[in-house]
């Protein structure tokens, strides 16, 4: 009878180690049923975990349960790393063919040479019908969400890259203007050198701040006609304008903050703020932290103008939304998509993120004053789609540039740096 | 502790030679099936798992869509002729050897200061043991702060003169070029030695303590009694009769800095020009960031491989050790 005993025992040893030895599988199998019963949650999938990104998507889940209280919404989303690490999550739940049932994703190259191009995203070119969106975002915009004719996803807002913002102080004390060409950069950041000040800040402890520095320059010596050449392989990246970019870029990496490589971009806006660093190169998302987490005042503390060389130039990075197959609540997602690119959804979730919408007829007075005027400029600028931000380029091109932007950085090596970009570009054309 | 564990492994060794003439009776059916269950889900989601990177290793797969023809060793060649990976072969390198010598040296001083029968041992025990009890990723943010140039230690130094970059320094010193990396020592690979050291110490004075209790007390009396001094006792005595303590640190050790990741990860990343990046750290950001899965594979590859170099023959040596 023991023996008996012990042989069954061993069983269910063995059973409960086998159970364990996949939990990752049953975990999901539970996650799976779980939905099931509670009749399909709606997944929204982002990295919209920091301030005002963070309210401005709980502004919208509360807009969309007041429209369909039946729908159970759950918020997956990811800190870290300007999506970096909600990026490699997303990656593997896709590879798993776990979908969450709308994600956040970058219009341009990381939605169409990525998700499309695997074969991970439906179409959504009936709902863009259905809501009459077609003349009711830019067409350039549409273009960006789009490949072979249909679009993919939905974008929510627009954030604009190609912003230098300055300490209005430290300007008015040293009797400065912000510039608006490379050499009105240079004298002005040898002024302000000259005064103790640090010119320009950088936070590049994840390299992606300072690829998004180069892109400006880039944007600002080839204009945004040679600048979108660059993707489509009409201009070659060891072209004579590609490098005088680099050797601008070198040189404004001459002004920067010594302590650079231990800043993230938030450490970095701060010396602005702070008065110890006067000009600083980011996307608009820096005026949300200025404006929530450092309570200063816009056109009073801190100023903004283009990157230099860039008036009239818009540096588009857009979030959007997509509907990915293999999703058991398809309608559902589409209910939230049609959310998403309604005005009244727009007009919740921007004004919070600090970001504009991505629609030309939303309603500026929920805006304030650098969002109007951004909102302006976005209708009228020529549009360039971001490097750094994935819309350019596909991630495989866009983590080579960044590593060789990081090598740049301290080698300073214009040669090589060119010559590592001509390598990497043969991932732009497959 | 671990001493413990040794000891027996060879005299286990042993006895299958004796079985193997012996049928087979229902303890050893039943023992297994005991094993059964666990050999099976290791060999296959242990070798089964190395079997599929090393496939994946030599495919094409670089996109999001997957490509499984053949590459042949495509991925490695790019690997090794890739400046990032020939900055992390150092920084693993500088990184590794600084790090065992460190943790040996002070574990071996701790652990013998530690044995001289003080009031209050337990509670010191408990001091130097207490980092093991943080994970990696927590020390990596706490000495982030501690060594960020404009906060933590710099305070104290600043007055004296002293303005440390510390993890944020490019410099390689005793640097020459070797292919198209500096070789030398990373100044900011330093800090996270540091770091590291602070989180590892505690468990080599752990292991070099048990060591010295296991040791008897006739040994060191014989000595004194032929007249050696306290430290030749412990130079020519104590310290060799602990070299098998210092081979399985020296292992534990091994595996834990060559496969680094949490603790760089959250303390510098890559760092500027790559100088306290680890294969680790470049095998994530290939393959989650640039989706670049068979490179990423190969990355693991050659991890696996560096690992097993000091695995292997300590494997070897310890079977035939016990026939």
């Amino acid at each position: 009878m023991r023996k008996k005993a012990a042989v069954w025992l061993s069983l269910a040893l063995g059973f409960g180690m086998a159970l364990s030895g996949c939990s990752s599988n049953s975990v999901s199998d539970d996650a799976k049923q779980g939905n099931q019963k509670a009749g399909e949650k709606l997944e929204i999938f982002s990295w919209w975990t920091g301030a005002g990104e963070e309210d401005g998507l709980k502004a919208l889940i509360k807009l969309f349960q007041e429209k369909y209280p039946d729908i159970e919404i759950e918020n997956a989303a990811v800190a870290g790393g300007a999506g970096t690490n909600a990026k490699a999550v997303l990656a593997s739940r896709m590879q798993g063919d776990d979908p969450p049932s709308t994600f956040q994703v970058h219009g341009g190259a990381e939605l169409n040479e990525g998700w499309v191009a695997a074969g991970k995203m439906e179409p959504l070119n009936d709902l863009y019908e259905q809501e009459g969106w077609m003349d009711k975002f830019p067409k350039a915009l549409i273009d960006m969400v789009s490949k072979d004719g249909n679009i993919y996803s939905v974008p929510v807002n627009i954030h604009r890259g190609n912003v230098l913002w300055y300490n209005k102080k430290v300007f008015a004390d040293n009797g400065l203007q912000p510039p608006k060409t490379f050499d009105e950069f240079f004298q002005v950041a040898d002024q302000l050198k000259a005064k103790g000040v640090t010119p320009l800040a950088l936070g590049d402890k994840e390299p992606w701040t300072a690829t998004h520095l180069f892109e400006t320059v880039l944007l600002g010596t080839l204009g945004a006609d040679g600048y979108k050449k660059l993707w489509t392989g009409e201009l070659s990246f060891d072209d004579p304008k590609v490098k005088q970019a680099a050797e601008t870029f070198k040189k404004m990496l001459g002004y920067i903050n010594e302590d650079h490589s231990s800043r993230n971009w938030q450490d970095a806006a701060q010396l602005v703020a702070e008065g110890k660093a006067a000009m600083y190169v980011m996307g608009d998302w820096a005026k949300g932290y200025f404006v929530n987490d450092l309570q200063l005042n816009v056109n009073e503390d801190f100023g903004y103008v283009p990157t230099p060389n860039t008036d009239g130039k818009f540096m588009v990075i857009t979030d959007t939304f997509g509907l990915p197959k293999g999703v058991k609540n398809p309608d559902d997602v589409k209910k939230f998509l049609a959310l998403l690119g309604s005005v009244e959804g727009q007009d919740a979730f921007n004004p919070l993120k600090g970001s504009i919408p991505a629609r030309i007829d939303a309603d500026p007075s929920k805006y304030d004053e650098y969002g109007k005027q951004t909102m302006e400029d976005f209708k009228n600028a020529e549009l360039a789609p971001s490097l750094a931000h994935g819309s350019a380029a596909p991630e495989g091109f866009v983590t080579k540039v960044n590593q060789a932007i990081n090598i740049f950085v301290t080698q300073k090596d214009v040669n090589s740096f060119i010559g590592t970009l001509v390598s990497a570009a043969a991932e732009l054309k497959k | 502790m671990e001493t413990v564990k040794i000891a027996p492994a060879k005299e286990t060794a042993a006895v299958p030679a004796v079985r193997k003439k012996r049928k087979w009776t229902a303890d050893h059916w039943l023992a297994a099936a005991f094993l059964a269950p666990s050999v099976a889900l290791i060999f296959l989601f242990v070798y089964g798992f190395i079997g599929w990177t090393g496939y994946v290793s030599v495919s094409n797969w670089n996109s999001l869509v997957p490509d499984w023809s053949f590459a042949g060793l495509k991925n490695y060649q790019y690997l090794f002729q890739d400046f990032r990976f020939q900055a992390d072969l150092r920084n693993t390198l500088v990184f590794t050897v600084l790090f065992i010598a460190v943790v040996i040296v002070l574990g071996q001083l701790l652990a013998i200061l530690l044995d001289q029968k003080l009031r209050g041992e337990s509670l010191f025990r408990n001091i130097f043991f207490f980092p093991m009890a943080l994970s990696f990723v927590v020390t990596g943010v706490v000495w982030q702060w501690l060594f960020n140039p404009s906060t933590g230690v710099n305070l104290f130094l600043k007055p004296f003169g002293l303005d440390s970059k510390w993890y944020t320094d490019t410099t390689i010193a005793a640097g020459f070029h070797w292919g198209k990396i500096e070789f030398g020592i990373p100044v900011a690979m330093i800090a996270v030695v540091v770091a590291a050291v602070w989180q590892m110490t505690g468990f080599a004075v752990a292991m070099y303590l048990a060591g010295l209790r296991a040791i008897p007390d006739e040994v060191r009396e014989a000595a004194r009694m032929d007249g050696a001094t306290e430290f030749q006792l412990y130079w020519k005595i104590i310290l060799p009769l602990l070299r098998p303590i210092t081979v399985s640190v020296i292992i534990i050790m091994a595996h834990i800095s060559l496969k680094i990741f949490d603790l760089i990860y959250a303390m510098t990343g890559p760092g500027a020009n790559f100088v306290t990046d680890v294969p680790g750290v470049y095998m994530f950001e290939t393959t989650f960031r640039g989706n670049y899965y068979a490179n990423g594979a190969a990355i693991a590859i050659v991890m696996l491989l560096s690992v097993a170099i000091f695995i292997v023959p300590y494997l070897i040596s310890s079977r035939k050790g016990g026939s």
